[in-house]
């Protein structure tokens, strides 16, 4: 299984029923792929809908009904269309049950950083800073490293996209949750050892007795 | 009862050096025929408020090509690499305001508001140099109320009176600007008569806008 298969299964078991979430664009929006057959999940997009759906066939495209990152969706039926003022009043109003969000890092004291590399890639925070400080949980959704160099630090050398700690980082290799004691390693991927885990992360990590192996939704529970 | 002015007669009306608030989500929900008559009169120094400058050669990125704006405010210009270039450059001044930000200072602008407490940036370099207020032990940023000299907005449909309605994700910031700038220009899809649009159906009412684009005769 691809490192981002593994990593949108294991963020959907975090999904509840009845809940608004809200993907980020690139690896999180993966995660509607994998909802658990049994519940029903209403996602948003910040640009201003709730109940989008798959893009519809090729040529009966609504040039009007873009997601966030601007390509095609489909309405499903339930939607709820609004302006931006409205859509951040649900984010950071209490509103929002879970935003997933990419990460570049992601340091001890579980702050994040995912929105500028200076001097090099300076696109713009867009929604995530007002996702991070106003969603009720927050998952980082990130590749463990990038060109060998873990991303989980013990301080950000990037700017942080809010002072908030996140709930969860869900990697290819592990499953970590920041505390108020540091980092608690909480599960490994299927076959990948606790020490890979720790070699390949730049933070300490505290283990919970036997880290347990990440329970990823099997395909013939996933909605159809 | 508006007047209906072509697109051309919109961007004569805007001059060089104004601040300009647009519509649109990545190009989605732009008033496009008015971007292009700006491009065409070669429109200079405008001071462009949108969420983001879109891409080459869709939406407002037509104007950062056609060197029509000199500063930015936006949350996102990640998906227009001219954007990056001229910002680079020194030739576009980039102010990068949080989205939910961007879009409740152009609401407090419009609604009479001295400004907004907001959670979002405490903590992070949007914080530099802004107050930052206690609220029941809680931090909040203030943000201060943004207007512009001109508003453009694409809706739907628009009646006589003004009245517009917008369709899906193409509403965007579109309503949120109809209040916060001195002059409303909106681009409907379709003017119709009035009464066309039940009362319950409208989402900007038709006294905020001062002028309506038509289609081309």
């Amino acid at each position: 299984m691809e490192a981002k298969e593994v990593i949108a299964r294991r963020v959907a078991l975090e999904l509840r029923d009845r809940t608004l979430v809200n993907l980020g664009i690139g690896l999180p929006t993966l995660v509607a792929c994998y909802v658990p057959a049994e519940i029903s999940v209403a996602f948003q997009s910040e640009n201003g809908i709730i109940g989008f759906g798959e893009p519809p066939p090729d040529g009966l495209e609504d040039p009007y009904l873009t997601d966030a990152g601007g390509g095609y969706i489909s309405a499903l039926p339930g939607a709820a269309a609004f302006d931006s003022a409205t859509s951040f009043a649900l984010i950071r109003g209490g509103h929002l049950d879970m935003t997933v969000l990419g990460g570049l890092q992601v340091d001890s004291s579980g702050r994040l950083a995912n929105w500028m590399v200076p001097g090099k890639l300076v696109p713009g925070m867009g929604g995530a800073m007002d996702l991070v400080a106003g969603a009720k949980r927050v998952i980082v959704a990130m590749q463990h490293t990038a060109k060998g160099q873990p991303k989980i630090v013990e301080a950000l050398t990037l700017p942080p996209t809010a002072a908030r700690r996140i709930s969860l980082i869900v990697t290819e290799l592990a499953v970590i949750e920041p505390t108020d004691e540091g980092l608690v390693l909480r599960e490994r991927a299927p076959g990948v050892s606790v020490e890979t885990v720790v070699a390949s992360t730049g933070a300490k990590l505290l283990l919970d007795g036997d880290t347990p192996t990440m329970p990823i939704v099997s395909p013939e529970r996933v909605a159809a | 009862m508006q007047d209906g002015i072509s697109a051309e007669r919109a961007a004569a009306m805007i001059p060089d050096g104004a601040s300009v608030m647009f519509g649109g989500f990545l190009g989605v929900g732009s008033p496009d025929r008015v971007i292009d008559a700006l491009v065409a009169r070669g429109a200079r120094g405008l001071t462009l408020i949108c969420n983001d400058t879109a891409s080459p050669g869709r939406g407002v990125g037509k104007l950062i090509e056609a060197g029509c704006v000199a500063h930015v405010k936006a949350s996102h210009i990640g998906t227009n690499p001219t954007t990056q270039k001229k910002m680079i450059s020194g030739e576009i001044e980039v102010e990068l305001v949080p989205q939910g930000t961007l879009a409740e200072r152009i609401r407090a602008g419009g609604s009479g508001l001295g400004g907004v407490l907001t959670r979002t940036g405490v903590g992070t370099v949007v914080s530099e140099g802004k107050q930052v207020l206690e609220i029941d032990g809680e931090s909040f940023l203030l943000e201060m109320p943004l207007r512009a000299d001109f508003a453009l907005l694409r809706a739907h449909e628009a009646d006589h009176f003004g009245n517009l309605t917008y369709r899906l994700t193409a509403a965007n910031f579109n309503p949120v600007m109809a209040f916060a700038a001195d002059c409303v220009i909106a681009e409907p899809e379709e003017i119709v008569p009035v009464g066309v649009i039940p009362p319950d159906a409208v989402r900007t009412p038709g006294v905020l806008v001062h002028h309506l684009v038509r289609r081309p005769q």
